[in-house]
């Protein structure tokens, strides 16, 4: 389809589409408004049932856990992804670029960064299921941090900070720790990903029976796929930066 | 004004779908796709928004105190998860086609591959 027909198709059809899309959000219930029966349900059961404090993480890593082991794996086989898709037209690297910052302040501030930015990934995803956090965000930011290194230090700390195989390796930890924590339950006859051990101390970190596992399996693994695609996209910045010398 | 978050969704999704069609990069592309999908995370937080309700995090609030809904939190972060790899699976194909055609603009690779 040529590029004026495309846009003539949009302009046709996006009003009728934009109609309906407003009247069904106009049928919504009233903002604020809305009764939540199965919201309020949780954030009733959760500090009770489970001893969690933050009731979201209960309901991602408990209530609705099988629902984030099919989120991880789509993070999981998106990172096998955009790995087989890069790596396919890449060569093997031979040797690594020297690609560092040249500017001091942006430097030092930047590898400063670095451990805070690290320590606040660990600390979301440590305190995920009691204050604000989780191991997804926890996860991101962690990665983020890593990506610093690179961005205001130098490529090859960047690397050396993380290796391939044990990213790699950590990716296969955190997707298969979810579901091993999941077996877990059925072998021992409930349901799978049922919570297992007893709820603990309410807002400690030892709250939450299974749920600071499936929070930690998905910090490592939402940690591994990022710096994997990080690392996939540097290759191939890595590899113009080569050519171009 | 009650429903002024859900117009913001709506405008936030034809807005991303108006970029979407008559973009000329595949980057930027990938960018407005990305407009697109986040009008559902408005959708959904304005659905879980109560009057006069704090987080469903019960530190240093009392166990029966008025929450927005928890579930559809939990929802839009499935959401943005499932948006960042939308967004790097698109990238990569752009970086991969750039590789091959030497350009990111969807129309001109149309005329290539014809």
């Amino acid at each position: 389809m040529s590029r004026r027909s495309r846009i003539g198709l949009f302009a046709a059809t996006a009003p009728i589409f934009a109609a309906l899309v407003f009247w069904g959000l106009a049928g919504l219930p009233d903002f604020g408004h809305y009764n939540h029966p199965y919201g309020k349900l949780l954030s009733r059961a959760a500090p009770v049932d489970r001893h969690t404090s933050n009731v979201v993480s209960a309901t991602t890593f408990d209530y609705r856990g099988f629902d984030t082991l099919g989120e991880e794996f789509i993070l999981f086989a998106s990172a096998m992804g955009v790995a087989l898709l890069l790596r396919d037209v890449r060569d093997v690297e031979s040797r690594r670029p020297y690609d560092r910052v040249e500017d001091d302040a942006v430097q030092l501030l930047g590898i400063l960064m670095v451990p805070v930015t690290v320590l606040l990934g660990l600390w979301l995803a440590a305190y995920g299921y009691i204050t604000p956090g989780g191991g997804f965000q926890g996860g991101v930011v962690l990665a983020g941090g890593l990506v610093l290194l690179w961005a205001a230090g130098r490529y090859r700390a960047y690397r050396a900070a993380s290796p391939i195989p044990l990213v790699e390796l950590a990716e296969g930890v955190g997707a298969g720790g979810y579901v091993v924590v999941g077996l877990a339950a059925l072998v021992s006859g409930a349901p799978f990903l049922q919570n297992l051990f007893g709820p603990g101390h309410f807002g400690t970190l030892l709250s939450g029976g299974s749920i600071p596992f499936l929070n930690w399996a998905a910090a490592i693994e939402v940690a591994a796929a990022n710096v994997l695609l990080y690392n996939e996209v540097f290759e191939e910045y890595a590899l113009s930066l080569r050519s171009r010398r | 004004m009650s429903y002024l978050p859900f117009a913001v969704a709506g405008w936030l999704f034809f807005v991303g779908l108006y970029g979407v069609v008559t973009s000329r990069n595949y980057i930027h592309l990938t960018v407005c796709l990305t407009v697109m999908q986040s009008s559902t995370y408005v959708v959904l937080l304005a659905i879980g928004y109560r009057d006069k309700a704090t987080a469903p995090i019960f530190v240093g609030i009392s166990r029966t105190a008025r929450t927005v809904d928890p579930v559809v939190q939990a929802l839009t972060l499935t959401d943005i998860v499932v948006s960042v790899v939308v967004a790097a699976l698109l990238l990569s194909l752009t970086m991969d086609m750039f590789g091959r055609a030497k350009t990111v603009d969807p129309d001109e690779v149309r005329e290539l591959s014809s």
